[in-house]
């Protein structure tokens, strides 16, 4: 019975100005830390500026575990450039260089091939099936 | 104010600061170093010049490609990635870079080369448009630093065609 009393009487002594203080500071402190990622997800014009590498797919280069800042150019993709891109429906990014670009007339539409540096085949088996490219719609 | 918490958390934070300071003055050393790169590319035989069962054309080569790259390497250079692409325009495309070759570059001993081989990557085309076409190999080369930003550049040949006629 004896701590039961001690609780009750520790929760009645905080002071709820205090309390209230500290919630809303730890309030601020997060939505700071949202805003300043949304900010940074503006910036670079990609949805996620920061990846992990996941696998040992671009070796040298890259290890698994490295961290990623990206950013979107209004360029057109080359080849040779490094990339990160999501398979529709797949949530995994997977980092690649492209070893093909095929830009329409016109429109500047973009096919690429990609390939790991580590890998010995390109990334056809990851695409979806049928693609032998992909665009910037996937 | 002097426990060993304090003092520890000091400590890190000065480091981190001081090492992103030295990775970043790392990478803007790479500026002071103006590359001076060469290379050479023949076309020694055309293999095979066919049209797929899909519709598009395969071409399939031998070169031989010989490069000095050893200017490009600092000590700040973890590797450099080169390769070849062919570039050419069709009526359906304005550019098609299709990448035939590449290799990465550990160190500045290896960086001079010249070597013999068939394409290492499908010269494939979207669509039937490489008869008679003329083409650049234009040998491109992405320098990857130790710490900082990565810079590529490239050295375009131009001259070269295909074919007028499958073999």
């Amino acid at each position: 019975m004896g701590w039961i009393e001690e609780t009750t009487a520790s929760i009645k002594s905080i002071q709820i100005r205090q309390a209230l203080h500290q919630a809303v500071s730890l309030g601020m402190i997060v939505a700071s830390a949202l805003m300043i990622w949304k900010t940074l997800v503006c910036i670079t014009g990609s949805e996620s500026p920061v990846v992990v590498v996941l696998s040992e797919s671009m070796e040298p280069g890259f290890s698994r575990g490295d961290i990623l800042f990206l950013h979107m150019s209004r360029d057109p993709i080359r080849a040779g450039e490094i990339v990160v891109y999501n398979i529709d429906g797949r949530d995994i990014p997977i980092v690649h260089r492209v070893i093909q670009v095929h830009e329409r007339q016109g429109t500047g539409e973009v096919d690429v091939l990609t390939k790991g540096d580590n890998n010995d085949g390109d990334d056809i088996p990851l695409y979806a099936p049928g693609l032998l490219v992909i665009t910037s719609k996937d | 104010m002097h426990s060993l918490g304090y003092r520890v958390n000091a400590l890190l934070a000065f480091a981190v600061t001081i090492l992103a300071l030295i990775c970043g003055i790392a990478s803007f050393s790479d500026n002071f170093n103006s590359p001076s790169p060469s290379a050479e590319v023949q076309v020694l035989n055309i293999n095979r010049f066919r049209k797929k069962l899909t519709g598009d054309d395969e071409v399939s080569l031998t070169l031989n490609i010989s490069a000095n790259l050893e200017s490009l390497f600092t000590w700040n250079t973890k590797q450099v990635f080169v390769f070849l692409a062919a570039e050419y325009e069709t009526p359906n495309n304005a550019l098609n870079q299709v990448s035939l070759w590449d290799s990465i570059i550990p160190s500045k001993e290896r960086a001079r080369f010249s070597i013999e081989t068939t394409n290492k990557y499908r010269f494939i085309d979207q669509g039937s448009n490489l008869r008679g076409k003329d083409f650049n190999l234009t040998m491109h080369w992405h320098v990857m630093p130790k710490t900082g930003k990565m810079f590529a550049d490239n050295l375009v040949i131009s001259g070269f065609r295909l074919p007028e006629a499958y073999r």
